[in-house]
């Protein structure tokens, strides 16, 4: 086993077991660690089985075999991207309805706030 | 109307215009029978305070949503409380309160769903810079090829609807920029829009929302969401 596998293989373990402890700790929620868990266990899939990457890369016509591992770690990161896209426009949506909510009750509970609390915040 | 009288609701969505919101509000109070609501988006100098003063119901927004989610705010009062009509008008002055039975008049008689106020109907004063008479063409446009409503002010923010919009608005209304996308919001309710000449001033305090470098965020972003309402489900 050369340095370069080794050293893969440690980083990549060591990223799967960072990714399951904060999903232990509730720092990372499931649904949001799916896309992680699965990312690293890919890297560290390829780092023992080095070939496969080779088979892999030639199965869609990419002769460099490296060059189809930034391929695929390009396209991993795009869809992580997209998924926080999409996570924080229902975080938005979700807000603006608890604002509105809030700036009701408030009316009807007749509160009414001072601006001096308003910028304190 | 079945039995009572309509009960109007006007909207002022309100960010920083502590100085010209209390005015507006007597004047509206002195004028009309119809209950004032001022949405304020969330700003800190003082329109709240002012705005009850004078009169007006007033929401704060805890937290800045932009013009479409303030207005939306007041749609949800609206329907809430059982307005049958919602009058929206600027809270800066731009918009003539004496217009205000123009835009209603429509819809009280049962003709209209909604009334637009048009600074380019009729007899006009209105002067506006050459970008901006080019994007409103280009709205225009969009919306008569969308959605085939002739309209001639498309990003309007002065006018009238009734309690079916008020109740469809409630759930799906744009969070900035809403004017445009209104119309095909009401497009795909099949709603009857009409548009009155009212008369228009240059704003009095503040600067538009609108300036040069975000003219082109404006056309883009309105265009697009524009296009993406006309396929969208509304559920």
């Amino acid at each position: 086993m050369n340095r370069v596998t080794l050293f893969s293989i440690c980083a990549s373990a060591g990223f799967l077991l960072y990714i399951l402890e904060m999903v232990r700790r509730r720092k990372l929620r499931e649904e949001y660690s799916i896309l992680w868990l699965f990312g690293s266990a890919l890297i560290l899939v390829l780092s023992l089985k080095q070939d496969w990457l080779v088979v892999l890369a030639h199965a869609v016509g990419i002769v460099y075999p490296p060059s189809f591992l930034f391929l695929v770690g390009i396209l991993f990161i795009l869809l992580i991207l997209i998924h926080f896209s999409i996570a924080i426009s229902k975080l938005h949506q979700m807000n603006k309805k608890i604002a509105q909510e809030m700036a009701l009750l408030r009316a009807d509970r007749g509160v009414e706030r001072t601006e001096e609390t308003l910028n304190k915040r | 109307m079945e039995g009572h009288p309509p009960r109007i609701l006007v909207v002022i969505p309100a960010y920083r215009e502590g100085r010209t919101i209390g005015g507006l509000v007597r004047s509206l109070r002195e004028r009309y029978p119809h209950d004032v609501l001022v949405v304020n988006d969330g700003s800190p100098d003082g329109t709240s305070a002012a705005a009850r003063k004078a009169g007006a119901i007033v929401l704060d927004l805890p937290c800045n949503l932009g013009i479409g989610g303030a207005v939306q705010t007041g749609f949800l009062y609206a329907r809430d409380h059982g307005y049958d009509v919602v009058v929206r008008i600027d809270g800066d002055g731009q918009h003539e309160v004496e217009d205000i039975p123009k835009v209603l008049e429509p819809i009280l008689g049962g003709r209209a769903d909604a009334v637009i106020g048009s600074r380019f109907l009729g007899e006009t004063e209105y002067r506006g810079s050459i970008p901006r008479i080019f994007g409103i063409q280009h709205f225009r446009w969009l919306v008569n090829l969308f959605t085939g409503y002739r309209v001639t002010d498309p990003t309007s923010g002065f006018f009238a609807i009734n309690r079916r919009l008020v109740d469809f608005y409630s759930d799906h209304y744009p969070s900035d920029y809403p004017e445009v996308d209104s119309y095909i919001l009401m497009h795909r309710l099949g709603a009857r829009a009409l548009e009155v000449p009212v008369r228009m001033y240059d704003r009095a305090e503040g600067k538009s929302s609108i300036t040069a470098f975000r003219a082109v965020y404006y056309m883009v972003k309105v265009t697009l969401s524009f296009l993406i309402n006309r396929i969208r489900r509304f559920g």
